[in-house]
């Protein structure tokens, strides 16, 4: 439902009678009786672009869920801790370096990601101990630390493959796809989520009693480091995922994961897949809002998100400082 | 050990065919912790040997910092001993598969936060996690043993309440409810008596008491609570510096000089109302 909204809404008008019947169409073989224009506007624009919601919201608030298990902190995001800010930092030095490897600037992004969780997490910490203000502040520094680097570069370097700064800083789905083969390339994306979703969730009851305590885990006998490792691991991808491809898109991985709490309750098992459907669902709406707003120019999406997201931030911080 | 082991309505951690009562067996062990791992240590506990039937229930005892919470934790498998070995039921506990371990001993620590709201029931079914395949949903019957143990500890009406909003009674008896989910043969609890009142205090060792008598447990508890250890255990094991001073009976273990000298407290020792010593201060200004 959300996506024939998203379908329906934007700078061309169409109503939503002609979507269905272009989706049927196509659906059914018969593109020639598909107008030119809504084939465009269909298939070539906003469906694409949905599918890259969907992946982004899905990435980033699994990756959420995970971080906030992983550091035992409510309030951690990817965004939050500067983590998209690295990841975004890894695909633009991919760019400068190889801007026409396929998969790179995924990795690069990766390895940003990574690298600076594994900071902002021997930064948090206080007297050998996570501790939440020190970590939250930890990420702050990191994110606008890594984002100074990025203004820098892409100041100093003016090449037609890197995108704008407020690209990389706020974050958007307007990024055409690197190659013409667009459902080979979604496909690639979506099969690095399930991979890297997939293997979250694998550690999803662990999760659970890790959040009641790491040493009660350890009792109960969960493989605390296995488990933490994995998780590390997957948010980092799932995160550079999100970032290669729509910049640094702020709160979702806050948001998304404790609406879905409140909703369904914190086990994990059932936090994961939710998180992910409701994270595909807030970006896609997101972006609707976004491009129709303003229409026919287009905010970022990244705006809507922090516009949402800041306040439950504030709101989730006062009430744990209580 | 099989999950459950058919024993499905009785939270029991005794199988059919389990031949000897020894449970845990404590030889010549020993641990050290350093600073570095180059340094000299800092602080050496043991070797301390003593053993537990099933039934026994075992005091730790010892003034702060003397080594009770790292004996516990030789106990409970977290740490290695450095020399020496800690046998449950006739296995060596450091060496026995994370899961396998949670299976046979439960440990009850000292309190800790949580960070998400979670309902008394997910709690005690945390304790059915060492029965459980990844990814599956709990079964009927670790709901069963779950509901068990919360009964075995006069907790049923707590079940949907948040953990949150219990009393520093309420909770200890859902914390002991998870341990008792597990279905362990032996019970480690660090100072569970800390935040309760002299009435939670009594309440929660005749608990424990009867657990040992009724449900063949061995408790092992670590407590500050001299007379409470006197009367409700019995076996004794008493640390001072690392050091194993004196292992036996309340009877045995509790000598005026010899408490004296490990509590740094002028004491007297007396023979209560039913017969076991008792500890008084004597007040001095």
């Amino acid at each position: 439902m959300v996506c024939v909204v998203s379908l329906r809404m934007g700078a061309y008008p169409i109503s939503v009678r002609d979507i269905v019947s272009t989706l049927f169409n196509a659906a059914t073989g018969r593109r020639e009786e598909i107008p030119v224009e809504f084939w465009q506007v269909v298939f070539g624009l906003r469906l694409p672009r949905i599918a890259l919601g969907i992946l982004v919201g899905a990435s980033l608030s699994t990756a959420g869920a995970g971080f906030q298990a992983l550091l035992r902190n409510p309030l951690a995001d990817p965004y939050v801790l500067g983590v998209s800010s690295g990841a975004a930092l890894g695909a633009i030095v991919s760019l400068i370096v190889a801007p026409h490897t396929v998969g790179a600037i995924q990795m690069a992004a990766f390895v940003g990601a990574a690298s600076t969780i594994a900071v902002v997490y021997f930064l948090g910490r206080r007297g050998g101990q996570l501790d939440s203000p020190t970590l939250l502040l930890a990420g702050i520094v990191a994110a606008s630390f890594l984002s100074a680097i990025i203004m820098f570069l892409l100041t100093m370097v003016t090449g037609s493959e890197l995108r704008s700064i407020a690209f990389w800083l706020m974050g958007d789905l307007t990024a055409p796809p690197p190659t013409t083969n667009v459902l080979g390339w979604l496909g690639f994306l979506f099969f690095v989520f399930i991979v890297a979703a997939g293997a979250m969730y694998t550690t999803s009851s662990d999760l659970n009693l890790i959040l009641t305590g790491e040493q009660e885990a350890k009792h109960l006998g969960v493989n605390v480091n296995r488990v933490k490792f994995v998780v590390y691991i997957a948010a980092s991808v799932l995160t550079g995922l999100a970032v290669s491809v729509s910049g640094a898109i702020g709160y979702v991985g806050l948001l998304v994961p404790h609406v879905m709490r409140m909703l369904f309750g914190t086990d994990y098992r059932m936090l994961i897949p939710t998180a992910a459907i409701g994270g595909a669902i807030a970006i896609v709406l997101a972006d609707t809002l976004a491009r129709t707003v303003v229409a026919p120019t287009e905010l970022p999406v990244g705006a809507m998100t922090a516009l949402a997201g800041a306040p439950v931030f504030i709101y989730l911080m006062r009430r744990r400082m209580r | 050990m099989s999950a459950g082991g058919g024993a499905v309505a009785l939270p029991q951690p005794v199988r059919p065919g389990e031949g000897t009562s020894l449970r845990l067996k404590v030889e010549q062990a020993s641990y050290a912790y350093a600073a570095t791992d180059r340094s000299a240590p800092k602080f050496t506990l043991g070797p301390a040997s003593f053993e537990a039937q099933q039934r026994e229930l075992v005091a730790i005892l010892g003034p702060n910092a003397s080594g009770k919470s790292t004996m516990l934790k030789l106990l409970a498998g977290l740490l290695k001993p450095l020399s020496g070995r800690i046998e449950v039921d006739g296995t060596e506990v450091s060496e026995l598969d994370l899961k396998v371990r949670a299976q046979k001993i439960a440990l009850v620590a000292q309190e800790s936060e949580l960070l998400f709201p979670l309902r008394v029931w997910e709690y005690v079914l945390q304790g059915r996690y060492p029965y459980g395949k990844r990814l599956r949903f709990e079964s009927d019957e670790d709901c069963l043993l779950a509901g068990n143990a919360l009964a075995q500890v006069g907790a049923d009406a707590l079940r949907d309440r948040w953990m949150d909003q219990l009393s520093g009674g309420e909770k200890q008896r859902v914390i002991l409810a998870r341990a008792l989910a597990q279905q362990p043969s032996l019970l480690l609890l660090d100072e569970p008596t800390q935040h309760l009142d002299i009435g939670g205090k009594v309440e929660l060792l005749r608990r424990l008491r009867r657990l040992a008598d009724e449900n063949r447990y061995t408790v092992i508890v670590v407590t500050h609570e001299l007379n409470l250890a006197a009367e409700f255990s019995d076996r004794i094991v008493l640390v001072h510096k690392g050091k194993f001073p004196r292992i036996g009976t309340p009877a045995e273990v509790y000598e005026r000089e010899l408490l004296e000298e490990v509590f740094e407290a002028p004491l007297e020792v007396e023979t209560g109302y039913s017969g076991r010593p008792r500890v008084i201060l004597r007040a001095t200004r």
